[in-house]
């Protein structure tokens, strides 16, 4: 009677979302226009650090089509409002106050200093023109080495010291390892190597917006954010709204990347100026606005000792970071370490690790979570390490790397940084990446073009990765001090005529969970993909939920979903059985149909959901809903892994890099949507070459941002990457119901250190052995010319232009 | 000063600010909110619709520059309710993830197959070169184009954009 029904999960569906975004029919923040709406506009800082003397808006305020014009003393009398941050890594961790404008003093160049509240965006910009501020210039703290040591002059004054917090882990005093300090002394070899991972801008494609509604029962906020609902908390413990007066709401976003994690001074102004004056405001970023003042990410001075047997069995690895948090702690930005700190043993095993981080307050924008957030710049340097640890030992890096990770059968694994890993193939990934990119036959032509002298030479780059994925685990989160939880939340509305809406407490911007979730649920209930619609980034119809951040939001999201309709499914099994007039326990479900075991007698959910509709016939004491919500919170992270290869041509002759060929096999468990999954692949694999090979912020030596637009920072364009070969192994994830992994960040994660072990690798015969990233044509050329394996060395393309200084690097 | 402009198939007539740029009046006056903004340096392409059937970046074009054109934007692609092969493509290629970029890209991926209508990859990469986009690696917007180009030859698909013959080089192209 009934067809067969094909799952639904593991189908390359194509999206539902994209009927809207195709046909410009998308609700982005900046398209909500209100009745009376009024414009916000931001005054910023040019100086990188200044006492604020004096500012005069007077003349600002008679400019035409302003309403109202506001400084830190108007919207904060009481100077009682500052940003808040939710991960105090230690108990001294320093706190200085964010006020959402300037009050006495800037400490970087592009903070707040005064808003303009006009009838029209450009009246208000106009405006800003307008307002006279008076700074005494404080001297720039750009560099994180020079802000630690003894005398340096400090951001804050009244904190006392550059040094934000120390954090560190040892595997001695964890028990989940041995001494470093032996391991090393007693170690046949010792390799050190200083990595920099470069400040970056996550350049999300739609600049951050909001618009404050104040004028209904609660305060309607709509803003361009990852977290509408972390948003909303923040919002009533920072600005004392009481919660249930505001509501939240993050439409269609373009993209965020972390960067549209952070609870933002201008949220919180616009929230404050529209309450004043009664009126919603909108306020618009422009893309110089959002490089300037969006947090950034990355950043940090990696010190790495590895120690191995001469058979390159490694034994120990000590990490000593430098972290640039900017001039204030962001929400997460001080964690993002400490999310590293855990996977410094990438998918090696070693007997020994010490990690210790130290965050460093400058004068520049604050960091904070940036696509893979700690685990990039863990994965690169120990990456990094490992192609260094080869070549002294003489060793293919590949054979290297297989020497010293888990096996397929040792899984679940507790490795040396106090993670389980729950399953994984290393094995398996790497072999058939080996195949796809033919391994053999590029080492082959490699030694061709070395003997023959060749101009453009050939390297080939490796990286073996593992991520710890799913931000979830909140007794984890909760013992490394982390402010909230990791659950996610999800609902089911079982319509009267069956259809279905699912409510989702992770809020998407660009990940398809709208298309994921219906193939989740259309497998749990039995009804038609398009049957389903998906619900959320709104707190009111979406009440409850943790958002979208750290490849969370299937394998925790998508888990309270199944949770929910297995719920719907339990409430519906006895009200089916009362229709069928059987015994509950004569019930099968399956394909959406309830069935009386060994006939042809069943109901569908649908007819179920009818008669709970008009409830004339239920059996007693049944309540006449199906309706049914759930909350998941894992028990340990997920563990995709993967193996990326990438062949390098550099031209020795003018530095000029070209990928020729990049081939990855990644294994995140089981593929919901494997086109979803392929597509988010390629997207981080072009961020993570981005790092490598074109972006960098560049300050000057007043702390200007001088890569603060898109003609200055070098987001790739198609030009710029190749095609990628794309391919997976699926290791089911063993912690959750669907056997999924989270592939959000794993492209970036892997791929940064895979191209610049490629590009070392091809000029290692002129005795490189270090470029710094990002390796621009000249950098390139440079280490080929001289040799040379750090910083020093003529200007840099990629930033200001030649002689240009990397505030956090030193001269480039 | 007063202009005159049919955008996608309607005719308009406004006062508008000298200083008004051809997207603020799309989006801001007649509600064409599909064209959005992504950079003010002209350099991500986010903005790029058809003036007068060629590709241009809306946010340097001034409207009093349009005056007397015909502008289409993403939102006048469609035909008699059919999806253009382009924006086909790009669904069934997956050639977005937050779908920010999209309109500037399909715009842009429209002339380019006006101006070639078989590219080969390169061909696409740098046709698309002033168009950025941070989900997809564009690696399945490439395929999206070179997609649409086989779904486009003489009869195909729905009433494809009509391209004017000459190449226009006029205001604010890229």
């Amino acid at each position: 009677m009934t067809a067969t029904i094909e799952p639904e999960v593991g189908k390359s569906r194509r999206r539902k979302e994209d009927e809207r975004l195709i046909t410009g029919r998308t609700r982005w923040t900046d398209n909500i226009t209100l009745p009376g709406m009024l414009h916000m506009a931001v005054l910023r800082s040019p100086f990188a650090h200044a006492k604020i003397v004096s500012i005069d808006t007077s003349a600002a305020k008679n400019a035409p089509g302003v309403v109202a014009v506001f400084t830190a003393t108007d919207l904060d009398p009481d100077s009682s409002i500052g940003m808040p941050c939710a991960w105090p890594i230690t108990p001294d961790m320093k706190a200085p106050r964010r006020p959402v404008l300037a009050a006495d003093q800037v400490n970087f160049a592009g903070e707040g200093v005064a808003v303009v509240v006009a009838r029209s965006s450009a009246e208000a910009h106009d405006a800003l023109e307008e307002i006279d501020v008076e700074y005494d210039e404080l001297p720039v703290i750009l560099d994180m080495e020079a802000a630690i040591a003894d005398g340096a002059p400090l951001v804050h004054e009244d904190q006392g010291s550059n040094t934000s917090a120390v954090w560190k882990f040892d595997s001695a005093e964890a028990g989940t390892g041995s001494n470093v300090e032996d391991a090393i002394s007693s170690s046949e070899i010792v390799v050190k190597r200083r990595f920099r991972q470069q400040r970056l801008i996550p350049a999300f494609m739609e600049p951050r917006a909001c618009v404050v509604d104040p004028t209904g029962a609660q305060t309607t906020m709509w803003s361009a954010t990852q977290v509408p609902h972390i948003l909303r908390v923040m919002a009533a413990l920072t600005l004392g709204i009481p919660e249930h007066k505001l509501r939240v709401i993050a439409p269609d976003v373009g993209g965020g990347f972390g960067g549209k994690i952070g609870v933002l001074p201008e949220e919180m102004m616009s929230l404050l100026v529209a309450q004043k004056l009664g009126k919603p405001v909108k306020w618009n970023e422009s893309r110089s606005e959002t490089m300037l003042a969006a947090h950034h990410g990355r950043d940090q001075i990696q010190d790495i000792t590895i120690s191995a047997n001469a058979d390159g069995t490694v034994t120990g690895l000590k990490v000593e970071l430098l972290a640039n948090l900017g001039a204030y702690n962001g929400l997460v930005g001080t964690g993002v370490p400490i999310l590293g700190a855990f996977m410094f043993n990438a998918i090696y095993k070693f007997p020994a690790y010490h990690f210790a981080c130290t965050n460093v307050y400058t004068t520049t924008t604050l960091t904070d979570a940036y696509r893979g957030a700690g685990r990039p710049e863990a994965t690169f340097a120990i990456e990094r390490i490992m192609d260094e640890l080869a070549d002294e030992l003489g060793m293919d890096p590949l054979e290297l790397r297989e020497k010293n990770w888990i096996k397929h059968e040792e899984f679940p694994f507790t490795t040396v940084c106090g993670l389980t890993y729950d399953s994984g193939n290393y094995e398996a990934a790497t072999e058939k990446a080996k195949q796809l990119f033919d391994y053999d036959g590029l080492r082959a032509e490699q030694e061709r073009r070395r003997a023959s002298k060749d101009k453009v030479q050939l390297g080939l780059g490796i990286s073996t990765f593992t991520e710890m994925c799913g931000l979830a685990p909140s007794r984890v989160l909760g013992s490394l001090d982390y402010g909230a939880g990791g659950w996610e939340h999800a609902a089911i509305r079982m319509l009267p005529t069956g259809k279905v809406e699912v409510i989702t407490g992770a809020s998407a911007h660009g990940q398809g969970h709208e298309t994921a979730w219906s193939q989740i649920v259309a497998d749990q209930l039995g009804v038609a993909f398009e049957d389903i619609e998906v619900i959320h980034g709104d707190t009111q119809s979406s009440h409850k939920g943790m958002d979208t951040y750290g490849s969370r939001s299937l394998v925790v999201g998508g888990i309270a979903v199944v949770k929910a309709a297995e719920k719907v499914v339990a409430k519906a099994k006895p009200i089916a059985a009362h229709l069928l007039e059987c015994a509950e326990e004569d019930l099968e479900f399956a394909g959406g149909k309830f069935t009386v075991k060994g006939t042809d007698t069943s109901t569908t959910m649908g007819d179920v959901a009818l008669a709970v509709f008009a409830a004339h016939n239920l059996p007693d004491g049944v309540e006449p809903s199906l309706d049914s919500d759930a909350t998941f919170d894992p028990e340990n992270f997920s563990y995709p892994h993967g193996t990326h290869l990438c062949a390098a041509e550099v031209d020795t002759e003018t530095g000029r890099v070209k990928l020729r060929s990049y081939v990855c096999v990644d294994d995140v468990g089981v593929a919901v949507n494997p086109l979803i999954v392929e597509g988010q692949v390629h997207g981080g694999l072009a961020q993570g070459i981005a790092q490598a090979l074109f972006e960098g912020t560049v300050h000057d030596e007043s702390g200007t941002l001088t890569t603060g637009t898109f003609a200055d920072y070098l987001l790739p364009s198609a030009v710029d990457l190749p095609s990628f070969t794309t391919d997976r192994t699926e290791t089911p994830s063993t912690t959750n119901p669907l056997g999924a992994k989270g592939v959000g960040e794993a492209g970036t994660i892997a791929s940064t250190p895979a191209v610049v072990n490629a590009v070392i690798d091809a000029v290692r015969q002129f005795g490189v052995n270090d470029i710094e990233m990002p390796l621009t044509p000249m950098r390139v050329w440079h280490a080929i010319r001289y040799g040379t394996t750090d910083a020093g060395g003529p200007g840099n393309e990629a930033g200001g232009g030649l002689g240009s200084i990397d505030a956090t690097g030193g001269a480039l | 000063m007063r202009i005159t402009v049919t955008v996608d198939g309607t005719n308009y007539t406004d006062e508008v600010e000298p200083r008004t740029l051809l997207v603020h009046y799309l989006r801001e006056r007649i509600g064409k909110v599909g064209t959005v903004v992504g950079c003010d340096t002209s350099n991500c392409g986010a903005c790029t619709v058809h003036l007068d059937g060629h590709s241009v970046k809306s946010c340097s074009v001034l409207a009093v520059q349009a005056d007397g054109s015909e502008v289409t934007t993403v939102e006048g692609l469609s035909r008699d309710g059919q999806l253009h092969p382009v924006q086909k493509a790009f669904h069934e290629n997956h050639a977005l993830q937050c779908g920010f970029c999209t309109p500037g890209m399909i715009m842009q991926s429209i002339d380019l197959l006006a101006d070639n209508p078989d590219p080969d990859e390169q061909a696409v990469r740098e046709g698309l070169e002033g168009n950025l986009c941070r989900c997809t690696g564009y690696q399945n917007i490439v395929r999206a184009v070179r997609d649409a180009a086989q779904h486009m030859s003489p009869g195909a698909g729905p009433d494809a954009e009509r391209i004017t013959e000459t190449k226009h080089v006029g205001v604010g192209g890229d």
